[in-house]
């Protein structure tokens, strides 16, 4: 049941990007294609997991004076393991995400959910909020990223599917250049976090909506 | 290493690969600090205090240290920390100090640990094999560059925060697409080139 709910916020009512607004950097920088967006979801959940576990276990540990500086510390190690992993087996991905992925330490999502969950938490419920900010995160990179490949480069999963190709959907003439260059990354994630705000509200109002006909009927 | 190649440093740093605009690196702050235009330029001005020296220390460090030791797998976490203690160093040097400017720059500094333009500018550094010279000027004009899209930013969205809009862009989304508008502005500076 808890499960339950903390996937709920991780995915939607508590997405890390579309609502706490964190860790935007990374966010709008490498979400050009599909690839990119799986490869750097994966990679911050893998570390989100760990360095929430680490620090859920050593909570009663860590003095609180010098707690940020032990969790960044954690953090880095994992990091650290993550980026020389990608340097030997996916070399082409440690290509194309570069310098972001040792950014990852100061990604404020990571930090965020030490300071926020992990250190007041279980070790198997932060282990489980790992994994469902992780996955909220890596939902919002493909969104992105299904949006700008499409629209800049005209093609969808390109260096996954076809032989590292992907699938053209827009002609080669033809896609907006701009959606892939730092422009585009702000356009889209302005109008992906403006729909998901849309959304919020609509389904707000649709459940007040319903609460209210309840107590009518109730009433009556 | 001649002037013509650090003031190319320079135009790049500030202007063609503009830290926040072309590179997306310290988008939080640059978000999350923008509202006015003072705060704006106390961080701005904190930013490029602190990525300058931070810039020759992790240079000095790699250098030094992490090279010859065959280390440099463990570059994240010891950059991560030198930020962090140069962020320490400054804020008490500061308190002690000019305690003017510390009032004014007080609650930008611990922040400043997690923005990863300065993790970025050091990790840089080492990738373009920068020497120390070269890192510095491009910790500094990167701050600048920090500096100067921080500022303009924070004036458009003074105006665009009262402007109408559609309920569900107000706030956050506005301001992205607004930001874009200025990294598009920026876009016009690239080819420009030192000879």
């Amino acid at each position: 049941m808890k499960i339950q709910k903390q996937l709920k916020e991780g995915l939607l009512t508590k997405n890390p990007v579309l609502v706490q607004l964190l860790g935007m950097c990374s966010t709008m920088a490498i979400t050009t294609t599909l690839f990119n967006g799986l490869g750097m979801g994966l990679s911050v959940t893998l570390i989100l997991i760990c360095s929430n576990v680490i620090i859920s276990l050593l909570r009663k540990v860590i003095p609180s004076s010098i707690r940020i500086a032990a969790y960044v510390v954690i953090i880095a190690g994992f990091v650290t393991m993550v980026d020389l992993l990608l340097q030997a087996f996916l070399p082409e991905l440690s290509n194309s995400l570069g310098v972001f992925i040792p950014l990852i330490v100061v990604n404020c999502i990571i930090l965020g959910r030490a300071e926020a969950f992990a250190s007041k938490n279980g070790v198997f419920a932060s282990l489980v909020d790992g994994l469902t900010q992780g996955l909220g995160y890596t939902i919002a990179l493909v969104i992105m990223c299904i949006f700008r490949e499409l629209l800049g480069s005209g093609t969808f999963g390109a260096g996954l599917l076809n032989g590292g190709a992907g699938i053209r959907i827009i002609p080669e003439q033809y896609p907006a250049m701009m959606m892939i260059l730092p422009f585009g990354g702000f356009l889209t994630l302005g109008i992906v976090i403006a729909f998901s705000q849309w959304l919020t509200r609509h389904l707000d109002n649709r459940q007040r909506e319903k609460e209210a006909a309840k107590r009518k009927e109730a009433a009556v | 290493m001649n002037v013509t190649s650090l003031l190319a440093i320079a135009l790049g740093a500030i202007l063609t690969n503009n830290f926040i605009l072309v590179k997306f690196l310290g988008i939080c702050p640059f978000m999350g600090v923008s509202r006015k235009t003072d705060t704006a330029l106390g961080m701005g001005v904190a930013v490029t205090f602190v990525m300058t020296i931070a810039s020759l220390a992790t240079w000095a460090v790699d250098h030094w240290i992490l090279s010859p030791l065959d280390l440099s797998y463990m570059q994240t976490a010891a950059f991560i920390l030198i930020i962090a203690s140069v962020v320490q160093v400054v804020e008490m040097f500061l308190k002690k100090s000019v305690p003017t400017l510390y009032q004014a720059l007080g609650i930008y500094l611990p922040l400043i640990t997690t923005n990863c333009a300065v993790l970025g500018v050091a990790l840089l550094n080492i990738q373009l094999q920068y020497g120390p010279l070269e890192s510095l000027v491009y910790g500094f004009t990167g701050g600048l560059g920090f500096t100067l899209a921080i500022v303009l930013f924070s004036s458009v969205r003074q105006r665009v925060e009262e402007a109408e809009c559609p309920e569900c862009f107000k706030g956050f989304p506005i301001a992205l697409i607004s930001a874009g508008l200025l990294a598009l502005a920026f876009m016009g500076f690239s080819g420009l080139k030192v000879f």
